[in-house]
């Protein structure tokens, strides 16, 4: 028999344990997304990613590189002060909803703003999952959760915000991007936002995120199959996928 | 060789810590510690090491925390209201068993409160301050040397205990120029921190965190910080008598304070009243043993501070009820004067002696 | 011997460096010294003041409370401070602007020009080494030598050469003494 070739198999860069998250929970895929760039860059014995506070709280134990836990919202300061510490190392933080677009705003406007030399991924689900969905910055108008019973009334509780478009407006801000992983289509284009995402860090070009738009079919109330097209229908509307350039030196949008 | 310098005290504890090996700073402006970053700003490029003003105090130290779980030096240096908003960064570090340094040049409160030296934040140095189960070391300078010597101790003893450390001194001390000896020392290679995350070459990843999904995991690390901090209690105590050899009444100050309380010893001596003073330079620990030792030796002790009275209740614990003891505070940013502490002892030393001699009765003025 | 000083004045009189010359000269006699300067919230024209100590001995408190010696170089400094001066104390008035009189009759009051000194001087940045050459020759705490060494560690490289007119200053200043 002749040899077989490898197509498929775990990335080193994530570890071989069951993770925590619910059925039909994209963290996982995300994780592996990650897993898989950092292997192909072959970067994991000088990568160091930070765990947020929220579902992804135990992702120290999911990717197989040196990890920090931060405090809710501090991801990206902590992140800022391994990278200015170690230069030469690949920093990426991974943050929720809650985390980085509400209680993380400071921290993740002003490391943009600073062009720090880091990778953010940003999930956003549109709501607080750890702790039993409660509403989140990025919940849609209209969106129930245990918070917002009767849906988001933007007269309560004012607008969702688009984080990437405001982060896109800092000069610090060299590549930007919002993906999705409802379908395989997008989850390979997610992967390609992710590669570039690190490629900037590097290359030493700044700041670069990814918002990855998520599903959360516990919260949602959802089977797997209805959360993901709930975002396809009602989050990529208000939060179309989208990617900057990143700008060479000269102003011209690179490719 | 070593230097002599006229240095404020800030610009000394800042030249301290690089000497220390200091190699991150992240702080945030806020007075009276202003010149600890603006010192940092200019130091740090010479020796290759990072400043950074950070968008806030929060911020700040979670960029410590950052730093020092990468195995670099770190340190970060606020003013009362600026320290609360760290007490967060402070509990997650202790949890995570983070080394570093954190200077807190006091200021009035609560609240915003004014911008004079006080001491109200002795609580909130010495049990904690944040969130959780846990002790920070805590150093209490009483000069411009001091703030040199203790801050080059202080990145020894974080890194000893894997614990962040807390230089307690107040504006006064900030800001005052006295004559330093400038070490000629330069810490270059610290002792290996193979804990670190500085990426899993060749080796296990290293986790940095202070989260425990099990009530047994928490319990079983929070027994290990406790571990360590009745090591501290045993190991690294510090605390200076003066004058206390044949003194009957003991005065207890730390920091500033202290200082005005020798000149009232000087003071209460001339008028033949046997004073001494009980200096405690770690917070924490406290110097328990010394006080409750000298208890047996004194009439009374009197505790001073710039605060409505907060060492004062670690001092009553550590004398157990062998002698009494009485406080005097200013509040507010307002100074004790050595007079105004003399004359606090004296009408002690008074009621105290009423109906035996009275021996202190013809000494009032 | 323990020589506790408060200079008082207008941010941009030279207050803190005076402080700080006198405290750099103490130190270079041997002496233990500290310096404090009052502090407020950073205002361009507001009024400063700072303490400094000059002792043969440790000092045990930096913080003066009661002054030896008291600089007024402004009329609110006068009536902020005066009564801080121990009987029997040196109080230096700048005459050019304190237009005010002392109420105090058990102190000791030395009346300088010194603006005026100053700028017939050519430059009014040397009016607080006018009223130091007054106090120089008064007290006696730190020479004229050691002055003019602390000049030299105080000032940036780029102000050494007013160094010779700063000397000049201090002796029209001591005439007043």
């Amino acid at each position: 028999m002749a040899a077989m070739k490898r197509l498929f198999g775990r990335p080193e860069a994530l570890r071989d344990v069951p993770t925590h998250y619910c059925p039909g929970c994209p963290h996982g895929i995300v994780h592996r997304l990650i897993a898989e760039v950092i292997d192909e860059l072959e970067i994991r014995e000088k990568t160091i990613g930070i765990a947020p506070v929220g579902c992804a709280v135990l992702a120290y134990n999911y990717f197989n590189c040196d990890m920090q836990e931060a405090a809710h919202g501090r991801a990206s300061a902590v992140a800022t002060g391994i990278k200015r510490a170690l230069p030469d190392s690949i920093v990426f933080s991974y943050q929720g909803d809650g985390d980085l677009a509400s209680i993380g705003t400071a921290e993740i406007v002003h490391a943009a703003a600073r062009g720090e030399n880091i990778t953010v991924i940003f999930i956003n689900n549109a709501i607080y999952g750890m702790t039993g969905g409660q509403m989140a910055p990025t919940t849609l108008v209209g969106q129930r959760t245990t918070t917002c019973p009767d849906g988001r009334d933007p007269r309560l509780a004012g607008f969702p915000i688009r984080i990437s478009e405001m982060l896109a407006t800092l000069d610090g801000a060299v590549y930007i991007a919002r993906a999705s992983v409802h379908n395989i289509s997008h989850l390979l284009k997610a992967k390609r936002c992710i590669k570039t995402a690190f490629q900037v860090q590097l290359n030493g070009e700044g700041f670069a995120m990814v918002e990855v738009l998520c599903a959360c079919p516990t919260n949602w109330g959802l089977s797997a199959p209805e959360a993901m097209k709930w975002v396809e229908k009602n989050m990529i509307p208000y939060y179309p996928l989208w990617e900057i350039k990143p700008l060479l030196k000269e102003g011209v949008v690179r490719d | 060789m070593e230097e002599r310098l006229l240095m404020k005290g800030n610009e000394a504890l800042a030249e301290a810590a690089i000497r220390a090996g200091c190699r991150c700073f992240f702080g945030y402006p806020i007075t009276p510690q202003n010149e600890i970053p603006e010192y940092m700003a200019k130091r740090m490029p010479q020796v290759g090491g990072v400043f950074l003003q950070a968008e806030s105090e929060v911020s700040a130290i979670n960029m410590v925390y950052g730093a020092a779980g990468a195995g670099v030096r770190a340190m970060t240096s606020s003013s009362s209201p600026g320290i609360s908003l760290k007490q967060e960064g402070i509990s997650y570090m202790a949890g995570a068993e983070l080394p570093c340094v954190v200077v807190n040049v006091m200021r009035a409160g609560p609240g915003l409160g004014g911008i004079q030296a006080a001491q109200g934040d002795y609580f909130q140095a010495t049990k904690g301050g944040g969130h959780g189960d846990y002790y920070t070391l805590v150093l209490a300078p009483g000069s411009v040397q001091e703030m040199m010597d203790l801050t080059f101790d202080a990145f020894d003893l974080a890194d000893k205990y894997r614990n962040p450390v807390l230089i307690l001194c107040d504006a006064i001390l900030g800001q005052m120029m006295e004559p330093v000896e400038l070490k000629d020392e330069f810490i270059t290679q610290l002792q290996p921190k193979p804990w670190a995350t500085v990426g899993a070459k060749g080796r296990e990843p290293n986790v940095i965190n202070s989260f425990y999904v099990s009530a047994e995991e928490q319990e079983e690390h929070n027994i290990k910080l406790f571990t360590k901090y009745q090591r501290m209690r045993n190991e690294e105590v510090r605390v200076e008598t003066w004058r206390m050899e044949d003194a009957e009444i003991a005065l207890v100050a730390y920091g500033t304070v202290s200082r005005i309380a020798k000149a009232a010893v000087e003071l209460m001596r001339q008028e033949g009243i046997k004073a001494g003073l009980i200096r405690p330079i770690t917070l924490f620990p406290f110097p328990e043993k010394t006080i409750h030792d000298l208890a047996f030796n004194v009439k009374a002790f009197s505790v001073i501070e710039m605060s409505m009275g907060q060492l004062v209740e670690d001092v009553r614990l550590a004398v157990k009820g062998v002698a009494p003891v009485k406080f005097y505070g200013t509040t507010g940013g307002r100074l004790p004067t050595p007079e105004s502490i003399f004359q606090k002892a004296y009408e002690l030393m008074n009621e105290l002696t009423r109906g035996e001699n009275g021996c202190y009765e013809k000494i009032i003025r | 011997m323990i020589e506790k000083i408060i200079i008082s004045g207008f941010g941009g009189q030279g207050i803190m460096v005076l402080g700080q010359l006198l405290a750099y000269a103490g130190m270079i006699e041997g002496k233990a010294v500290s310096w404090i300067p009052s502090y407020g919230a950073e205002m361009r024209g507001g009024t400063a003041n700072c303490s400094v100590v000059i002792s043969d001995k440790d000092i045990p408190s930096p913080v003066v409370s009661e002054a030896n010696t008291i600089f007024a170089f402004n009329s609110p400094s006068l009536e902020k401070f005066e009564s801080r001066i121990i009987k029997g104390g040196l109080l230096f008035i700048n005459s050019s602007l304190v237009k005010i009189m002392p109420t105090r009759k058990d102190i000791k009051v030395i009346k300088v020009p010194a603006n005026d000194i100053a700028n017939e001087l050519g430059n009014m940045k040397v009016t607080n080494m006018v009223m130091l050459g007054a106090y120089i020759k008064a007290a006696k705490a730190v020479s004229v030598n050691s002055i003019i060494q602390a000049l030299k560690k105080v000032l940036p490289p780029r102000r050494h050469n007013l160094i010779p007119l700063d000397e000049e200053a201090l002796k029209k200043g001591a005439v007043f003494a």
